[in-house]
């Protein structure tokens, strides 16, 4: 039995990508069975943040003009050999898979995978359209600001619409700032958006690090978003894992915004 | 002047927490209830059929919307009255 995760946000750069990478890894280390599928035709990250842009032959562009079949366009994890990838043309564009094209292949896919992760494009066109279709469930990400709540809340509307579940994650949570008083508060966007949270991840240099090496955070063992992602990971296969406390400001955090302003 | 003042030194103005929590509030609240034109035009219809029963209302200069008033959104109709009906039954 498999089960097929969307990652989409409707605002662009919030961390879908970033998010859809540390899951699928961190599944993956614990043994299982998955394949991540980017549809963000023309404009790929995924193999990047994953370090396996070099060894990609077919698209899911090819798959869906049936140029190959979707076996032969998966890449492998070189250390995880049960991940997988099934990158996007950088060439095309979002018109050239439609949704009903993208539900069959995803039925398709799902005997041989535990898990099915789709990254899913900015926005609320077809690109969204295409990625939500075959999809069990939406992993909504946002980010504790005013214009990524209100465009998960438009995004949350049309996946309930159409009868999908959604959990939702906020990513890029500076510790430091909400101590202050100075940004949205989990309890915020709980009460706002009404969803079901299961991850929270803090705002992290080593998200970056990460990206530039394509190894994923989540392999990092001595990094907060690392534990977030891996607290994540677990609560998607159904443990019951404590939200973690970020550590709160340093004295010298608070020095500053005493003085710095 | 003195807001900023009293800003400045924490006093009992808004932290940006709390004005972010706001803000997101009646946005949101605007963003739902936002509804087609089609579905807005019915809605005035359906207002104005239940006015004229009892008023005489001038339907061409009559104004619907949503308005935002500090924290909150609210549905405000402007409806010009011409005459009260019935002026035997229903003057008070
Ligand atoms: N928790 C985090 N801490 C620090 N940086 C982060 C974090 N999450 C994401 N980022 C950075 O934010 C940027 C955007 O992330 P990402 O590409 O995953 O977003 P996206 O939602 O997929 O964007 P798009 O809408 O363009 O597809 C990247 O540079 C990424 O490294
Ligand atoms: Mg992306």
């Amino acid at each position: 039995m498999s089960e097929v995760i969307v990652v989409t946000s409707g605002k662009g750069g919030v961390g879908k990508t970033t998010t859809t990478a540390n899951i699928g890894m961190g599944l993956a280390a614990r043994g299982k069975k998955v394949v991540l599928v980017d549809t963000d035709t023309g404009l790929r990250n995924l193999d990047l943040l994953l370090g396996l842009e070099r060894r990609i032959v077919y698209t899911l562009v090819d798959v869906i003009q049936q140029r190959v079949g979707y076996r032969q366009a998966l890449v492998r994890h070189k250390k995880y050999e049960n991940l997988y990838l099934l990158a996007t043309s950088q060439i095309a564009d979002k018109t050239a898979i439609t949704p009903s094209q993208m539900a069959e292949l995803v039925k398709n896919m799902r005997d041989d995978f535990d898990y099915i992760l789709i990254d899913c494009p900015a926005g609320i066109e077809q690109g969204f359209q295409t990625a939500v279709v075959g999809a069990d469930w939406a992993l909504v990400i946002t980010m504790p600001e005013v214009a990524a709540v209100r465009d998960a809340d438009k995004i949350i509307g049309k996946l309930l619409a159409d009868e999908k579940k959604v959990k939702l994650v906020v990513n890029r949570i500076r510790p430091e700032i909400v101590a202050r008083g100075d940004m949205l508060t989990m309890e915020d966007i709980d009460d706002t958006l009404g969803v079901e949270r299961i991850g929270h991840i803090p705002d992290d240099a080593t998200v970056i690090d990460a990206a530039n090496i394509g190894v994923p955070v989540v392999e990092n063992e001595n990094s907060q978003a690392g534990k977030a992602y891996r607290n994540l990971v677990g609560r998607i296969m159904g443990e019951s894992i404590p939200f973690m406390e970020f550590s709160g400001p340093s004295f010298f955090d608070r020095l500053k915004a005493l003085f710095g302003r | 002047m003195f807001d900023s003042l009293f800003g400045l030194f924490g006093g009992k103005s808004k932290s940006s927490h709390e004005i972010a929590r706001d803000r997101l509030k009646v946005v949101l609240v605007h963003d739902r209830a936002s509804i087609s034109p089609e579905v807005m035009e019915r809605m005035r219809e359906e207002i104005l059929q239940v006015i004229s029963k009892y008023m005489d209302v001038d339907r061409k200069s009559m104004d619907i919307g949503l308005e935002t008033q500090d924290d909150a959104v609210a549905v405000v109709a402007n409806i010009p009255i011409r005459n009260y009906k019935h002026p035997g039954n229903r003057r008070n």
